[in-house]
């Protein structure tokens, strides 16, 4: 009668996915080979969507950075002839505060710009090989690979409304609610807004409120320097002088005037349509897609809501941040091959199947094994090739 | 003398979405495991996880307070302080680790941390049982 028996495995002996906060440690034992022939690579270097990353990945943006160039220039632009031209001007005549309440709200603007450019917006690494396999033994699909099949939808129930969610043929995995794939990124994207090129980026989960507090800001610094340049221009036409005066004795201000009308109205527009969206917790992919509005005559209602605007407001602004979830800075085990991100149990497996065929092939051969004094090492790749030997 | 031992299955616990968005996984005992634990140890575990991982996601006031100093500081704060959220994912690595080293690995199974997976999964990876060999 054979007895099952289980041995204490020591977790620190397999080759144990490294945690994010503990980098580097499998690399001290297990990368000592391959740190002679190359440096450990980072997962931002095999990063699978079409994003670039800076500063040893630090910083991340999209692939094609927009305009953001063209939305940090006119910004940097018209604040700077704002505080060359009409603030000297206007403290004289008015007060100082003006260049104070200015400084603070194109500080503002600048670095929550930057923030939301530079943010993860709550990319989702795609399914290790091993997830896809077990999402495709459950979807039991019989096609073969060569075609894209019909779409997948998996059912749930969010707070008693049906939601159905996607199949990503890209990153291999059943979508969360609320997440989108994003082309130009080549990601999945967590609480999906929309990508903006203005900011070079997707608008997630993780920088919405970024993106929120920017276009905020950047519409109170657009009428505020609105407001400036026309009590500017008008003092200066005061006494008859005229307005074609004042605009000689000050050209700055003329084109500030320009930027600053065009602008404020789509910014200001863009702002309140955002404050409805965080009052009712919807994004802008469900609002455009009409998702939760019961245009199909159907009772649906927004299941993430909390039925109450201060609710809602506090959640998406002040809610807690998760954290980014492809650790981009962490160490990829020493001999992986070009990966998908987080794949750290994939070693395992492929020794696996030789490991399997090894053990199944011969019970001889694992008698000869078993029997060895030799202590066994850890790696089961070492391990494939004692017993090969 | 260390063992070393073969992947045998994975078994992937998928996350539970009836309460919308907020992280928690399915209580469901996978069958592949019923032969190695405990069906009540299993969903001891999925529970706590699922606790921990409503702790870090809690709109209470710590939340809303840090919320409102960032925004405030236009969100440079994050840059050098932890949040909440990270504190109590750190939390959850060790109860992780612990729960390996106590209950799964004298069974010869081994939990991956979520995170190590974008929060999708709670991957149990089932080893093989070394005395069906001899």
């Amino acid at each position: 009668m054979k007895k099952c028996e289980y041995q204490q495995i020591d977790p620190r002996a397999l080759p144990t996915p490294t945690p994010p906060h503990h980098r580097g440690d499998d690399d001290g034992g297990g990368g000592g080979k391959s740190d002679e022939l190359k440096r450990p690579r980072r997962k931002w270097e095999v990063f699978p969507g079409k994003n670039r990353f800076y500063c040893g990945g630090r910083i991340i943006v999209a692939r094609q950075s927009g305009v953001l160039p063209l939305t940090l220039g006119l910004i940097l632009v018209t604040s700077g002839l704002f505080f060359m031209f009409d603030c000297p001007f206007l403290v004289k005549h008015l007060t100082s505060c003006i260049p104070v309440v200015g400084g603070v709200l194109f500080v503002f603007v600048v670095i929550t710009l930057l923030q939301t450019s530079f943010t993860d917006p709550g990319i989702l690494p795609r399914a290790t090989p091993d997830e896809a396999a077990d999402i495709e033994k459950q979807i039991d699909n019989t096609g073969n690979a060569s075609y894209r099949p019909p779409p997948r939808t998996k059912e749930v129930l969010i707070n008693q409304q049906v939601v159905k969610l996607k199949y990503c043929f890209t990153c291999k995995m059943f979508r969360p609610p609320r997440t989108s794939h994003c082309s130009l990124c080549d990601n999945c994207v967590e609480r999906f807004d929309h990508h903006c090129p203005w900011v070079g980026n997707c608008v997630g989960k993780r920088n919405y409120r970024f993106f929120y507090t920017f276009i905020v800001s950047l519409s109170f610094l657009t009428a505020f320097i609105f407001g400036c340049v026309t009590t500017h221009l008008a003092l200066r036409a005061q006494g008859g002088k005229g307005l074609v005066f004042a605009l000689q004795e000050s050209p700055g201000s003329a084109v500030e005037l320009v930027i600053c009308f065009f602008s404020v109205w789509s910014i200001l527009g863009l702002s309140g349509f955002h404050t409805y969206l965080v009052a009712s917790n919807l994004t802008t992919n469900e609002d455009i897609k009409g998702s939760w509005s019961g245009k199909s005559g159907e009772d649906v209602t927004n299941p993430y809501s909390h039925k109450n605007i201060f609710i809602n407001c506090c959640y998406v602004l002040c809610g807690p941040l998760p954290p980014s979830l492809i650790d981009r800075r962490g160490f990829l085990p020493a001999d992986e091959s070009a990966q998908t991100s987080g794949a750290d149990i994939e070693v395992p497996t492929v020794a696996t199947k030789s490991e399997i065929n090894v053990v199944g092939g011969s019970s001889q051969l694992v008698n000869g094994t078993q029997e060895a004094p030799s202590p066994v090492p850890a790696l089961p790749n070492s391990h494939h090739d004692s017993s090969s030997a | 003398m260390r063992q070393q031992a073969a992947v045998a299955a994975k078994v992937f616990i998928q996350r539970d979405y009836t309460n919308g968005t907020v992280c928690q996984f399915q209580t469901k005992f996978p069958s592949e495991l019923e032969t190695r634990l405990d069906k009540q140890q299993f969903e001891e575990t999925v529970r706590t996880l699922n606790n921990l991982y409503a702790e870090a996601e809690k709109l209470g006031s710590q939340s809303y307070i840090e919320g409102c100093l960032a925004c405030l500081t236009a969100y440079t704060v994050f840059l050098c302080m932890e949040t909440h959220y990270e504190k109590v994912l750190k939390k959850i690595t060790k109860y992780i680790q612990e729960q390996n080293d106590k209950i799964y690995a004298p069974r010869g199974l081994l939990l991956t941390d979520p995170i190590e997976r974008g929060l999708r999964v709670i991957e149990v990876t089932i080893f093989e049982d070394r005395s069906l060999t001899r």
